[in-house]
């Protein structure tokens, strides 16, 4: 536990990611088997203990302080795992389970039974020292927030084995911790790890967004366009297994494994014989309903049929990874769409569809079709519609963000003049910052809230607001202040936003689609923010550009 | 009498109706009593300024000698009646000249403390703790998560860091009043007696220390030093230089911070600091709660920090409690109510 305690203590303060890749191949070339596969599935988020959950830490310190005291700390310090470290008490004991190894300790933790947990956890705790508190809690509550994805420790396993990181992207999602198997081959002790998983998730090919001074570089005639549409990026397989049975698996875009949440896709995926990209949606008489309709699918423990019925998900795809166990990715986008476009038309589902080709002939006339997509033929989904994905014909199907290849340009967002009400304190980064603001609008001559942001500004932008929200603090509830909102003495924030729909959640009886805050209008009297009347248009007109 | 007869927290500072005075007033006033010289407390353009020598000295170094249209020095422990309300100074082992100003009148008292610490500090006297009515602590420091570990023990992790890269800078940010020259101390102490390399803006106040008797050692100034020569050097500077561009000229420098913000990690994180150090001139947690004990209060007055904690815990143990909620104080040193950049 000591050296991964060192290890989480090291990065956490280590800006520079070169001395991040330094300080984990070291960490992997230096530890035995199995704790440095067990570091690597903690630092890659693949642990999971399915009864030492944050609860159970809570219940734990609350047996130990005073509640109130620790929900202020706990407030302040923004991490529940540093919070419960610092506030421990001391136990003047001998220090035993210093020397316990990262493995060992995952071991007891995974095969206790879950009456056991907290006692063996309690015990745990009294023997570390704070730091490793700390990195034990950080373990067993998932979120490491070191600063380290887990794509950074892949790249660092490539560079201590001289590998490229696809290479090890392409066989991680076969595998387990404590990844012995993985080690091996890196190490030049084994062979590379065969993935018994006929279905595995693929790493995805990511675009960037394009910038107004990219067009002019850019041949219209080298690229093809298709909407942007407002799901869930998703990746879908099926296949056989040695055994001849048919697997189907729905990945999101990280390589989680979604299949169980959506079994009217899964159904619909028996005959692929292969492996697609498209966005998960959700379809209903042919009509794309909002990313609302879609969320109510995701993360649900229980499906009713009523919510499969009435909230019926579909896949439009995009793109053609493997068809019939023959690698794709190494061909060009245009041969993949006529491969894509045969695969659909075989399949005949209601619930896979076909991402349509738009038709242009220069930027510009792109350019109106991404700004105003309901008069184009997709007018009745408009709503649902993002903006443009452009591809280059000829790009092959490359994993991770490659430059130059596929680009997306989102719609304009909407705006508006909103007067910030409500600061509450932020976690990680900006722990200690009042970083998270509601803000509202006018409604007669008073404010109601319509939406809550917390990005979208500098750091140094935040500093300022951070000062402002202190010093117009006029009320405080826990971690919240009321900050003034008087028409002469407020905050106005210009905040850009992608749509706009009822909701039973806001007072104003509206809620905004990933608001952030544009711009900070210090030079604006609240008075002259907008009001309600304005946003209730947007709303009863759907997506209609302003 | 009532304590809010004697004392008022007013948007300007805490006002002694009776004596017509200010305690640290964060505007300009016609007199005020003035228990440090880091900024927030200390400002410049009042009438009258009573403080100790040192503080009246150190806000000579910051705002010119002219920084008030009079001054007086107070001596700690003398009393000085103005208008029948008795003012006391009493070391609060803060900075160099740092006093809690204790006010009574009609048998009623109260100690304003300003900033305070327990922990030894070679640079000052030590705090000294008085019997009261009602007591008004700071809270910088104001939760349970905040214990302050040894200091020598934090220097230690800096002299082991210096020893393991001897090619590399250690660029160190310390407030420039009080921190920097009890951490210079504690290097010293700890038998470090290479010279040490300054800031130009630690400079000034770092000779004032020397000149009342602090022993330091051997202190450069860094500008103009090759670097070449600053490699296995420490280096202090303010704390918001760590991130400079001014930084950049040093071999390869390793950032350390010396706060007690540097106990939580996402202070240092957000500060790029790569060598956290918690050092603090603030009382912690634990020494908050020995000190409201033993002064006797029976009523405590909370102010700039974490107030709702410690207020939380006075009333948990039969103590009348409330946040005073004044605006103003943090601007410098640790007693900044959170860090520069995110």
């Amino acid at each position: 536990m000591n050296r991964f305690a060192e290890l989480l203590d090291r990065l956490a303060y280590e800006p520079r990611r070169n001395a991040k890749i330094r300080l984990l191949s070291d960490y992997f070339s230096t530890t035995p088997d199995p704790d440095r596969g067990y570091g690597l599935a903690a630092i890659t988020g693949t642990l999971d203990f399915l009864h030492a959950k944050p609860a159970m830490i809570r219940t734990l310190i609350a047996e130990r302080t005073d509640p109130a005291l620790f929900a202020l700390s706990y407030d302040y310090v923004g991490d529940l795992s540093e919070t419960v470290a610092l506030m421990w008490p001391k136990r003047e004991t001998n220090l035993t389970n210093h020397s316990l190894g990262l493995g060992e300790i995952i071991t007891r933790l995974s095969t206790a039974k879950k009456s056991e947990i907290p006692a063996l956890l309690a015990n745990l705790l009294d023997d570390l020292d704070e730091t490793g508190r700390w990195a034990l809690l950080k373990l067993i509550t998932g979120g490491l927030r070191i600063g380290v994805s887990a794509r950074l420790a892949k790249t660092a396993l490539a560079q201590m084995a001289g590998f490229n990181v696809d290479a090890i992207e392409e066989v991680w999602h076969g595998m387990a911790p404590p990844y012995e198997p993985l080690f091996e081959w890196l190490e030049g002790k084994g062979p590379i790890p065969s993935t018994n998983n006929p279905v595995p998730f693929r790493p995805v090919m990511l675009a960037h967004a394009i910038e107004e001074s990219d067009f002019t570089a850019l041949d219209p005639a080298d690229f093809i366009a298709e909407w942007k549409w407002d799901g869930i990026r998703i990746q879908a397989s099926s296949g056989r297994d040695e055994n001849g049975n048919i697997l189907t698996r729905l990945y999101s875009r990280t390589g989680d494994d979604i299949s169980a949440t959506f079994p009217d896709i899964v159904e619909a995926l028996v005959g692929l014989n292969g492996t697609i990209d498209g966005e998960l949606l959700i379809i209903r008489d042919g009509k794309v309903d909002s990313f609302n309709a879609l969320q109510q699918r995701l993360n649900r423990k229980t499906l009713s049929s009523k919510l499969l019925s009435e909230n019926p998900a579909a896949i439009r795809a995009y793109d053609v990874l493997f068809i019939d166990g023959m690698d794709m990715r190494e061909r060009p986008f245009h041969e993949r769409r006529k491969a894509l476009e045969a695969l659909i038309k075989k399949l005949s589902s209601p619930r896979i569809d076909l991402s349509s080709i738009l038709s242009f002939d220069s930027w510009e006339s792109l350019e109106l079709l991404r700004s105003r997509p309901e008069t184009s033929i997709a007018a009745h989904d408009a709503e649902a519609i993002e903006g443009c994905m452009i591809k280059r014909h000829d790009s092959l199907y490359v994993a991770g963000r490659p430059k130059g290849l596929w680009y997306k340009w989102k719609r304009d967002p909407f705006i508006v003049d909103a007067v910030l009400m409500y600061a509450q304190r932020g976690h990680g980064k900006r722990s200690s910052f009042y970083s998270d603001f509601t803000f509202g609008v006018w409604k007669g001559d008073e404010l109601v809230p319509v939406g809550k942001s917390y990005f979208g500004f500098t750091d140094q932008e935040l500093i300022e607001i951070d000062r402002f929200v202190r010093k117009n603090t006029i009320n405080r509830f826990g971690p919240v202040r009321e900050v003034s909102h008087e028409p002469e003495l407020g905050l106005v924030f210009e905040v850009a936003f992608e749509g706009i729909g009822a909701s039973t959640r806001h007072r104003s009886g509206l809620a905004m689609r990933f608001p952030r805050i544009s711009r900070i209008r210090w030079d604006k009297p609240p008075r002259e923010a907008d009001r309600i009347e304005s946003l209730e248009i947007l709303a009863a007109q759907g997506r209609k550009k302003s | 009498m009532r304590p809010s007869d004697l004392l008022i927290p007013l948007p300007a500072g805490l006002y002694c109706p009776l004596a017509d005075l200010f305690i640290d007033p964060v505007k300009p006033v016609e007199r005020a009593l003035i228990t440090h010289g880091h900024s927030d407390h200390a400002r410049a353009g009042h009438g009258s300024v009573l403080a100790t020598k040192d503080t009246l000295g150190i806000m000579g170094i910051r705002y010119s000698e002219h920084f008030a249209a009079q001054m007086q020095i107070a001596h700690f422990g003398e009393p000085i009646s103005i208008n029948g309300v008795q003012f006391s100074f009493h070391p609060a082992g803060h900075v160099l000249g740092s006093a809690q100003i204790a006010v009574e009148a009609k048998g009623l008292k109260i100690i304003v403390s300003g900033d305070y610490k327990r922990a030894s500090d070679p640079t000052c006297l030590p705090f000294d703790p008085q019997r009261c009515d009602v007591f008004i602590t700071e809270a910088t420091f104001g939760l349970p998560v905040f214990t302050h570990p040894d200091t020598a023990q934090e220097i230690e992790k800096l002299l082991r860091s210096v020893a393991l890269f001897p090619e590399r800078a250690h660029l160190v940010g310390a407030y420039s009043l009080g921190k920097a020259q009890r951490v210079i101390a504690i290097i010293r102490a700890a038998g470090y007696d290479a010279p040490i390399y300054l800031h130009g803006a630690l400079e000034k106040l770092t000779a004032y220390y020397v000149a009342q008797g602090a022993k330091l050692g051997a202190l450069k100034p860094v500008a103009g030093v090759a670097k070449e020569d600053l490699q296995g050097a420490i280096i202090l500077c303010p704390p918001s230089s760590i991130q400079d561009l001014w930084a950049r000229k040093f071999p390869d420098p390793v950032t350390c911070f010396a706060s007690g913000w540097m106990r939580i990690r996402a202070r240092a994180r957000q500060r790029g600091v790569e060598l956290p150090l918690v050092v603090s001139d603030h009382a912690d947690w634990p020494d908050l709660q020995r000190t409201i004990l033993e002064t006797g209060a029976s009523e405590i007055w909370v102010t700039h920090g974490q107030e709702d904690a410690l207020v939380h815990w006075c009333q948990s143990i039969g103590l009348q409690a409330k946040p005073l909620n004044m605006v103003g104080y943090g601007d410098e040193g640790e007693a900044e109510a959170e860090p520069s950049t995110p």
